[in-house]
């Protein structure tokens, strides 16, 4: 096992990529995620790497599309306002089903907004970024160890079932150092992917990789056939993590920094005698509905705790049918709520269950 | 141990995230749960600045620091934002040449140090921070001594190691400043 060293978020996910055999990285500068970029522009050309900044997001994402086509692994990342310019090159590798990662260090929006943290891109990510009709896998950490442990996971996923992945982080945990085991290096896509358009050696027919389907008989049964490996993946490959939930009446919901920020409010409320719990999901697509919707047969309220105006709150809604009240605890535009805000939305829950 | 939630505030360019990385890579090497938040943005080039280091013997739940026990502030701006949140029985370190006023709480710890002039006078301007974190070392114990060392010697980066015997001599004068 690797020693433990510290590390900001940002450059846990560089390393922990070129760890999990990622040698293509194309970005363009945007706070707070530049240290990917400057970490990848040091390493990438000392172990035969590439980091290229692109002229703009749209064409980074574009860099990336072409990579993906020869099945190498290769990433990008960006900050909120860059993300929406990837869209359209996000909908394009949906539409082509090229495996990729897409970073997202998320600032306060909508517009250039801020450059604080935020969650505000819960929608952006979890409805299919892009138009079309799409998934990626969005992994949401919520330490620099899990930045790093789900870069890996991200990349693994997206060539698994050919899908982009987006790892959707925030300000705080790029910024934030922590301790860090980073994973063995692996070297896990690349060599055989069938589909990748590396030359047929005249052994075989052309691999064509293309999101254009004039025949709409065709362009159906192709979006059928990638909602079934979708069905597959939510069966798979949701994460998610319980904390005091065995005999909690009250479940946070969150992801992220606000997890760790409701964390705290939770040991406190706690040692107040109060039955609360929290429910983390890892993935955000997809998500975690069963833990949730079995939670609904115990707790009495949920409270969800996010950096937006209540978005991933309509998916707890959903997976629990709205069996239950689900209340929000929110700070927006940069503002993150501290442990007492959280601990007296948990503490107005208990006293109206009192009552 | 007792875990320590520590916030470091100044202007840009006062080192006080280097401060806080002294203190955040000795946790890490005691083996203790730890983290390091810097802010970030405009403020590192020149406004006011903080990072927030918590060093615990529990996970880390929030990285950001509500009530700390430790308050080190090296412009007057902060210590106005700051001192309102110590936690009671707290310890604040001033650096009495750049702030005048005096602090008003009277139930927590407050040491003054000159130590952007005491720095200056030992030709080492700009490891003021390292002076006040000798005094925090001093009156906290919050990472060993020999940890201490440690952690300078990976923080200082390399082509500036010839600095690692400054950094110390700043730390003993916090350390033995009444």
């Amino acid at each position: 096992m690797n020693e433990k060293v510290m590390m900001k978020g940002n450059e846990a996910i560089a390393e922990a990529a070129i760890l999990a055999g990622c040698r293509h990285y194309f970005g363009y500068p945007i706070t707070p995620q530049t240290e990917v970029a400057a970490y990848m522009a040091k390493k990438m050309p000392k172990i035969g790497g590439t980091f290229l900044q692109a002229e703009s997001e749209i064409a980074a994402i574009n860099m990336v599309y072409g990579v993906a086509s020869t099945g190498k692994p290769a990433m990008t990342s960006s900050s909120s306002p860059g993300i929406s310019l990837k869209c359209e090159g996000i909908s394009y590798l949906a539409g082509a089903d090229l495996p990729a990662l897409i970073v997202n260090v998320q600032r306060g929006g909508p517009g250039l907004g801020g450059i604080q943290p935020s969650q505000s891109d819960y929608f952006l990510a979890t409805r299919g970024p892009g138009h079309g009709d799409f998934h990626v896998f969005v992994f949401a950490p919520a330490s620099v160890q899990e930045m790093a442990d789900l870069t890996g996971r991200a990349l693994h996923v997206a060539w698994k079932y050919r899908m982009p992945s987006m790892l959707l982080a925030d300000g705080t945990m790029g910024q934030m150092m922590e301790p860090v085991v980073l994973p063995e290096a692996a070297d896990a896509f690349g060599s055989d992917n069938p589909w990748a358009a590396v030359g047929t050696g005249m052994k075989r027919p052309h691999n064509v990789i293309n999101s254009l389907y004039l025949a709409p008989e065709e362009l159906e049964r192709i979006n059928f056939e990638r909602f079934k490996r979708y069905e597959l993946a939510e069966a798979e490959e949701t994460l998610w993590e319980e904390y005091m939930m065995e005999d909690a009446e009250i479940c946070v919901v969150s992801y992220g920094i606000t997890a760790r920020v409701s964390r705290n409010a939770i040991v406190e409320a706690r040692s107040r005698g109060i039955k609360v719990g929290m429910i983390r999901p890892i993935t955000l697509w997809p998500f975690p509905k069963a833990p949730l919707a079995a939670a609904a047969e115990k707790v009495k309220s949920f409270l969800c705790v996010e950096l937006n105006m209540g978005q991933m709150i309509e998916d707890v809604e959903l997976a629990i049918r709205c069996s239950r009240p689900v209340d929000l605890c929110c700070r927006v535009g940069g503002m993150i709520p501290a442990p007492d805000e959280v601990l007296a939305h948990i503490m107005k829950l208990a006293e109206g269950e009192k009552a | 141990m007792a875990g320590h939630e520590i916030i470091i505030a100044g202007f840009g360019g006062q080192g006080l995230l280097f401060a806080g990385k002294v203190l955040a890579y000795g946790g890490l090497i005691e083996n203790r749960e730890v983290s390091w938040l810097p802010s970030y943005g405009p403020e590192m080039r020149g406004g006011t600045a903080n990072c927030n280091v918590i060093l615990s013997d529990t996970p880390v739940g929030s990285p950001i620091v509500q009530h700390p026990d430790i308050l080190i502030v090296m412009n007057t701006p902060s210590l106005d934002k700051y001192e309102s949140t110590v936690a009671p029985g707290g310890k604040i370190f001033v650096d009495s040449a750049l702030i005048t006023r005096k602090v008003s709480r009277e139930d927590v710890e407050v040491f003054y140090i000159p130590a952007t002039q005491m720095a200056s006078d030992m030709n080492a301007s700009g490891l003021a921070n390292m002076i006040l974190l000798g005094a925090v070392l001093r009156e906290t114990a919050c990472i060993s001594d020999e940890t201490l060392v440690k952690s300078l010697h990976q923080v200082i980066p390399a082509r500036k190691a010839d600095l690692f015997e400054l950094n110390m001599s700043c730390i003993r004068a916090g350390k033995e400043y009444k």
